[in-house]
């Protein structure tokens, strides 16, 4: 909430007054952090991408190599945010309103991936659903799916990692809906269908539309979780920022770079689109 | 005007725990959908690091945990975690401060800035600095010449994980500053006191556990971080290895059962932060649940 | 449509919010739950409405049993304080949203369009239907919150403290409103309140309520006038209260005899609970002499606070504002009504804050 100065005499404030000291120190300090931690090195790339020269970008982008990389990258994180987005307003759902013994550990294990390195995940997941691992073979024999080693892989383990956004982010909404509600579209009549799908769910959606993207963001920059996974054979099974890591010790910098500023801009719009969500829905419902 | 009597002693009814809410059918299909799905999708992976790690004794563990490369990777680990924390945690505070307790033009643009790494590739976290300090870039020929080694040496490790850590004590800390207001401030500088003062005696003591849920955080993620260091630390054996890296050669030479075992170490660290985060939220909900919502 | 509540408990963790409660409300009446917060009139209302489970008894709804069946088809309209309003719904489908609820009998959408206006206009909210309820004032949200709960045509209306929400003047055009909208519609009618004013002024009975029981249910002037216990005489209307002595058929106040009817009361320490209009103020003649206290201007009279017999108790009363009454004065006063209850029946209880007078804190003078 920006202050606009009331009256006639209209003096330009970027900021409102208040009484409260250490504006200076804080917020100067704020920004030389992350000028030089997040600024600086992200107008490096810009630039370094820049030099290449627009024709050049261009060819390299255009790459079959580098296309179907990022491809699979986003296709892969798309399904698994759809997945997530599911299951994770299901789990957000029961963890809210139900009662049962060890929800509070429950509640505990969505926030695994984001406490659990990708590594550690990465290589538990090859092992589990590798052709000879417990989940790959149940999966084989009983329908016929191959996860180890496929673009199939990379879903689960985006999965894996993305979920935590969906749940988060639908979690506190839900908490904060009014009972009353409810309780009012009982009395008025409506089954429990009606209420769920016409009354709560509603108010859900900038969140859930939140989580989604959060989710789906996360998943196209994955690299940890999923390499050990994945089966990396270029043009099938290899994932955008691994073809960055490629083209970095081939000292290819151009390469990695396009690859990268490709990526980069891809998250900008997401980080936009995902503002944009939250201003939405503050205004329209109040809340994020 | 009360009835005198009552013609039957009171009937117990039958206990339905809700009236509004599902039919308990739905529930328990519900119920069961959500634990299956967390078990197969998050509770599995967990698992198999443990049985994995022990697949082939303890003997086997313990001897891979002692190997000197993987002592000297857990050191570095150490070390980056001991710098990254801290200073993200400054910068946490600062940044929740300037956001939460002020009005400001380019607020939203600070606090996109803020979110930025969790929306980058960490490769790319790690690209951009191998851009900014590597050979053929603006400031490598400047710190080739002064012999100063950032990339492929730890202070670029330590860079990239500040870089990919930074937001989440800020994170963390913004919307509980901000769903807490200023008026306690407001009054303590009414009453006299300074700004240190007022920080340290009324804001501190009201976003504590969300400080040291944030602060947990970051550290797991600052000892776990993976993609950004592989770009930017060399990945030299006894060096600029840390633990993670180690895991991946390990696993890649085919020795499974010892990355599982280094692995084991920093799942456990994972679970011991979940467990801590846990226990407190249990202790103090009340406490959480009025200061979210003071 | 009539509502009886038979014996109707309801505990939680150990403390009744209601213990064994019955109630009769004929059709078509408008009656007020009253008591302070803890005395279940909430409780209560919701455990009509369904929204609630009672440990014990059973609540009719024109002598059907209504614990089997489900809250949708109870016909309940419940108006919450906090109007609990779909906020993504536009007005008109908040109202329509019971009647589309419907699955038999679900009128045609043109009925159901003709039905929105007319209640609309009802509530005197003609034009907004378009809009979202965030676009809304406090009252204006209440009024569309009372039309979507009268759309379903219920048997019974029940309102939840529905004024609390509102600011002063707001509160008292809507509360005469409603007592219009309930002389035009007739509908069965329970509120919650804990202003006694609103009760008083609105209901047809008035239902006093305190920890889980109730104390009195009555016309207005019968709660006011004969209050049958301790606490509705505290908790209505201003009071104060004097321990007196009861024997040989009469009450006296440190040996001085009280002309007042103490009805079967046993001998014994007992409680006198006035009003300010049951005492007189003597210019001379016998009678009971006090000490003055306080004074304040209330209108056109004066209240004083006199302190009365050896153990200092405080009486309330009114004067007329031209005589002259200043702290530290002494005069007499007459009781001439108020009800003697035996003692162990316990008030409405409020904290007295001590008087300056006993308290040792000295204040040191800022500088002139």
């Amino acid at each position: 909430m920006t202050a606009a100065a009331p009256g006639a005499a209209q003096t330009f404030r970027w900021r409102r007054r208040s009484v409260l000291p250490g504006f200076g120190l804080s917020l100067g300090y704020t920004v030389a952090y992350l000028s030089l931690i997040v600024l600086i090195p992200l107008a490096g790339l810009a630039i370094s991408s820049a030099s290449l020269g627009w024709a050049e970008f261009w060819r390299i982008a255009t790459n079959e190599r580098v296309l179907l990389a990022l491809r699979l990258s986003f296709g892969a994180a798309m399904i698994a945010a759809i997945v997530n987005t599911f299951f994770g307003v299901l789990v957000a759902w029961v963890l809210v309103r139900y009662r049962f013994p060890g929800r509070r550990w429950l509640d505990a294990a969505v926030d695994l991936p984001f406490a659990l390195p990708t590594a550690v995940a990465g290589i538990a997941l090859a092992t589990l659903y590798a052709p000879n691992g417990p989940f790959g073979m149940i999966l084989d024999d009983w329908f016929n799916i191959k996860v180890g080693f496929t673009p199939t892989g990379v879903v689960m383990a985006l999965i894996f990692v993305g979920l935590p956004f969906v749940v988060r982010t639908v979690q506190p909404v839900l908490e904060e809906i009014e009972r009353e509600t409810e309780e009012v579209s009982a009395t008025l009549g409506a089954g429990r269908w009606r209420t769920v799908t016409r009354v709560i769910m509603p108010g859900l959606i900038p969140a859930i539309l939140t989580g989604f993207a959060l989710s789906f963001a996360r998943g196209v920059g994955e690299y940890g979780s999923v390499i050990f996974i994945a089966g990396n054979l270029p043009f099938k099974s290899e994932i955008a920022p691994l073809l960055i890591v490629i083209r970095l010790e081939e000292h290819n910098y151009a390469g990695a770079t396009t690859i990268a500023a490709i990526m980069l801009i891809i998250s900008f719009a997401m980080l936009f689109v995902i503002n944009l969500l939250q201003s939405w829905s503050r205004r329209w419902f109040g809340h994020v | 005007m009360s009835d005198a009597a009552a013609m039957n002693p009171p009937v117990k009814k039958k206990r339905r725990r809700t009236p509004i809410g599902e039919g308990p059918a739905t529930r328990v299909v519900l119920l069961t959908m959500a634990i299956a799905f967390l078990a197969v999708i998050l509770v599995a992976p967990l698992l198999a690091v443990f049985l994995e790690a022990f697949s082939r004794g303890v003997g086997v563990y313990i001897e891979a945990l002692g190997k000197p490369d993987t002592l000297s990777a857990l050191q570095l680990t150490l070390l980056v975690a001991a710098i990254a924390v801290p200073a993200n945690l400054v910068f946490g505070i600062a940044a929740s401060w300037a956001v939460a307790k002020f009005d400001f033009k380019g607020k939203a643009f600070l606090v996109t800035l803020i979110d930025l790494p969790f929306a980058v590739s960490p490769v790319v976290s790690g690209l951009i600095f191998v851009l900014l300090f590597g050979a053929n870039s603006l400031l490598g020929p400047w710190l080739e010449a002064n012999n100063i080694k950032i990339l492929f040496a730890v202070p670029g490790i330590v860079i990239a994980t500040i870089f990919i850590t930074f937001p989440f004590i800020a994170r963390e800390l913004i919307p509980l500053m901000q769903a807490q207001g200023t008026q306690e401030e407001e009054a303590a500088v009414s009453l006299g006191a300074s700004g240190w003062r007022t920080f340290f005696q009324v804001t501190l003591p009201n976003v504590k556990w969300g400080l040291l849920s944030g602060v947990l955080l970051c550290n797991a993620r600052a000892m776990g971080e993976f993609g950004a260091v592989t770009v930017v630390s060399g990945n030299i054996r006894g060096q600029t290895n840390t633990l993670p890296l180690h895991i991946e050669i390990l696993y890649n030479d085919n020795n499974a059962a010892a990355a599982f075992a280094v692995a084991s170490l920093l799942a456990a660290l994972a679970l011991v932060t979940l467990a801590v985060k846990t226990l407190l939220e249990a202790r103090f909900a009340g406490e959480l649940a009025a200061q979210r919502r003071h | 449509m009539q509502v009886r509540v038979e014996n109707v408990s309801k505990h939680y963790v150990g403390i009744a919010a209601l213990d064994d409660v019955s109630l009769t409300v004929a059709p078509g009446e408008l009656v007020a739950l009253l008591g302070p917060s803890g005395s279940g009139k909430t409780t209560l209302l919701r455990t009509i409405a369904g929204l609630e489970v009672p440990d014990a008894g059973k609540i009719f709804f024109n002598d059907v049993d209504t614990s089997e069946g489900r809250i949708q088809d109870r016909g309940v309209g419940f108006v919450f304080q906090h109007y609990a309003l779909f906020k993504h719904m536009r007005v008109m489908d908040n109202i329509a949203f019971g009647l589309r609820a419907r699955r038999k009998g679900k009128p045609k959408e043109s009925e159901i369009k003709r039905r929105v206006m007319e209640l609309l206009d009802l509530v005197q909210l003609s034009g907004l239907e378009r809009r979202f309820p965030t676009q809304l004032s406090g009252g204006q949200r209440q009024r569309v919150a009372l039309a979507r709960a009268l759309a379903i045509e219920p048997s019974v209306l029940l309102l939840d403290e529905p004024f609390g929400a509102l600011d002063a003047r707001v509160r008292k055009d809507l509360r005469r409103w409603l007592r219009e909208i309930h002389d035009r519609t007739g509908h069965t009618t329970l509120f919650v309140t804990h202003d006694q004013e609103e009760a008083l002024e609105l209901a047809d009975r008035v239902v006093v309520m305190n920890k889980g029981k109730i104390e009195q249910s009555a016309t207005p002037d019968e709660i006011y006038d004969e209050p049958g216990t301790p606490f509705v005489f505290s908790f209505i209307g201003e009071s104060s209260v004097i321990p007196v002595q009861v024997g040989n058929g009469r009450a006296t106040l440190d040996e001085r005899v009280l002309d007042i009817d103490i009805g079967g009361l046993a001998d014994g320490p007992a409680q006198l609970y006035l009003r300010p209009e049951d005492v007189v103020m003597m210019p001379e003649g016998p009678g009971i002499p006090g000490l003055v206290v306080s004074t304040r201007r209330i209108g056109g009279m004066r209240r004083v606070t006199i302190e009365c017999g050896l153990a200092r108790h405080r009486i309330e009363f009114d004067a007329p504002a031209e005589i002259p009454i200043e702290n530290t004065q002494r005069l007499t006063i007459r009781i001439t009504g108020g009800r003697v209850f035996g003692s162990g029946e316990e008030g409405y209880e409020t904290e007295r804050l001590a008087s300056s007078a006993t308290s040792n804190f000295k204040w040191r003078k800022a500088e002139a």
